[in-house]
């Protein structure tokens, strides 16, 4: 682990990757001692400042009610990161684990998972969350339970795949053997085996739940205002282009280093740890 | 007889697919005596290592098969077993190993690590460093010099004759009654392969463990077993100790597989067909050894 830390650091695209998510990370944490108008995250009406250009004063402008743009990307960033952690803390031990066990035990577990699998993965995603999202009211936790929902079985079909064929591995049939049981087998023979891949496609994945939560929002589906997110900042900046164009391109420029930077990172990992897709 | 480890009586096994039964097994009988190595030969698909695994009660499990016959693992029949009583027995009474043994180690986990879980499986209160105390012991008697440093390593960094000895070691380390030895070594070159056979013979004979040793490999096997059961096509063709079987084959299936082993002097290999008249033939004991003069 460490080793690959030091790796990671030694390219200069995964360097830079591991530097702009750094970089969110720090400012989504300390979003409070960081960000210039803490309280402008909330419904705050600022009429003396609205709509201002970049200056010294606000860094990415203002938007139509005034409120500092610098400050309400950095509060979005907290909530887009908490969004990936936690569609993602879901989304892989189930997709894991319903991965191991279609591919271990085989026959009508698998039959039943897959299918299942399948019916989720033949929905175009975007559609499958917003139905969830028109089921549901649009909130940011309904929200994280749409992108969840349509994010697991990715993770059961990639772990399915690796178990099928870790399942002819020798260490396998020697655990077996052994008289190892089924849930050892699966969790402590084969899934550590599935590491590298699974730590690459969540790096990866975490860019990507970002851009489809905003998405979401975008379409007015997500996150609801006066919660600052980049998707609905995106928006309801796009109506006043291209006068207006900080309203749309910092929060759209925000999405990008974010997404990219886990890009980079997971490219790159995906090289250290020898995992071809 | 209270010292017989295995007892197969008239063992027929099939696989159902859609078109009915296929037959893979047509009533094997042998048997397996305390401290006794004994050979199972036969060519690729003939049935070998099915057996081990009926042993195992490993296809039991399967809704494919159909098993029947009797085997007796030293007494208790492994067919009428439930399969929690089949994982009871797997690496405490019975143990196995393997054609490849650089693959049938976890590579995530340590050789130590390893020995640790199969202890742990015999004596699940067994603490972590009489564990280690134990499996540097059984390295020490696979001849590994630097039992301490092997216990650290992945299998991929050790060669693949530590490798087959770590996986001797780690079968025998819980004194198992019968060991299974499903063509060992073939993936390690001949004088690694000779090596280390000839460490698990001395094993055994200390441990007094039961072999059942699969191989196509005659030479390995002339050195090694006992007795010789000699398998085609499900069925077993000839039997016999080992030194009057390879001087004087009588089946004619064992004469094709004798004649088909390449020789140093030169002469190509005979031209055997798959299929040849008198491989049907039925079973050919050696005087004094069919099963029912032995299990007397």
């Amino acid at each position: 682990m460490k080793k690959a830390f030091v790796i990671l650091t030694r390219n200069p695209m995964s360097l830079a990757g591991l530097i702009l998510v750094g970089t969110v990370i720090i400012l989504a944490v300390f979003a409070d001692f960081i960000a210039p108008f803490p309280e402008h995250r909330g419904a705050v009406v600022d009429f003396v400042n609205f709509n201002k250009p970049p200056n010294a004063r606000n860094w990415f402008g203002t938007d139509l009610v005034g409120r500092d743009l610098f400050s309400r990307i950095i509060y979005a960033y907290r909530i887009s990161l908490m969004l990936g952690v936690v569609v993602l803390a879901i989304a892989v031990p189930v997709g894991v684990s319903l991965g191991l066990m279609a591919g271990y035990m085989g026959r009508k577990t698998e039959f039943i998972v897959m299918r299942i699998t399948d019916i989720f993965l033949s929905i175009p995603p975007l559609v499958l969350a917003m139905s969830v999202m028109g089921l549901l009211k649009p909130t940011l936790t309904n929200g994280m339970i749409a992108v969840t929902v349509m994010w697991w079985p990715w993770y059961t079909r990639l772990i399915y795949n690796i178990t099928r064929s870790e399942r002819q591995e020798g260490y396998v049939l020697a655990a077996e053997v052994l008289g190892a049981s089924k849930l050892h087998i699966m969790f402590r023979e084969i899934l550590p085996n599935c590491v590298p891949s699974i730590l690459t496609k969540m790096t990866l994945d975490f860019g990507f739940v970002i851009l489809i939560a905003s998405s979401l929002s975008f379409l007015g589906l997500g996150v609801q205002p006066p919660t600052p997110d980049l998707g609905s900042m995106v928006a309801e900046g796009a109506r006043y282009l291209p006068d207006s164009w900080w309203l749309t391109v910092f929060p759209g420029l925000a999405i990008l280093v974010v997404v990219f930077g886990f890009n980079l990172i997971g490219d790159a990992l995906r090289e250290i740890l020898g995992v071809d897709e | 007889m209270t010292d017989l480890t295995l007892k197969i009586e008239d063992l027929k096994l099939g696989f159902k697919s859609w078109s009915g039964v296929n037959p893979v097994l047509h009533g094997i009988s042998l048997h397996i005596r305390k401290g006794e190595r004994v050979a199972l030969v036969g060519e690729s698909g003939s049935g070998k290592s099915v057996t081990a695994r009926i042993v195992l009660g490993m296809l039991q499990e399967l809704s494919a098969s159909r098993i029947s016959g009797n085997v007796l693992f030293e007494g208790e029949d492994v067919n009428a077993m439930r399969a929690k009583r089949h994982r009871a027995l797997r690496g405490t009474r019975v143990s196995m190993i393997f054609q490849d043994p650089t693959s049938s180690l976890n590579p995530v986990y340590t050789i130590g690590r390893q020995f640790f879980e199969v202890l742990c499986r015999a004596d699940p209160a067994i603490s972590e460093k009489d564990a280690r105390q134990k499996a540097a012991s059984a390295l020490d008697d696979v001849a590994i010099h630097e039992p301490e440093r092997v216990l650290d390593s992945y299998a991929f960094q050790l060669s693949g004759g530590m490798n087959q000895r770590v996986m001797i070691a780690m079968a025998l380390v819980n004194n198992p009654a019968l060991l299974l030895a499903d063509e060992p070594g073939t993936a390690l070159d001949v004088t690694v392969q000779a090596q280390t056979l000839k460490l698990m013979s001395g094993l055994v004979e200390k441990h007094e463990t039961a072999v059942l040793f699969i191989s196509h490999n005659l030479g390995v096997v002339r050195e090694f077993a006992d007795r010789v059961y000699v398998i085609y096509k499900g069925n077993i063709v000839e039997q016999g100790p080992t030194d009057a079987l390879f001087a004087d084959p009588r089946h004619p299936y064992t004469k094709a597989l004798l004649s088909a082993v390449p020789r140093i002097s030169g002469g190509g290999i005979p031209d055997i067909a798959e299929d040849m008249d008198g491989f049907h033939d039925p079973l050919i004991a050696h005087e004094g050894y069919s099963e029912r003069e032995l299990l007397k």
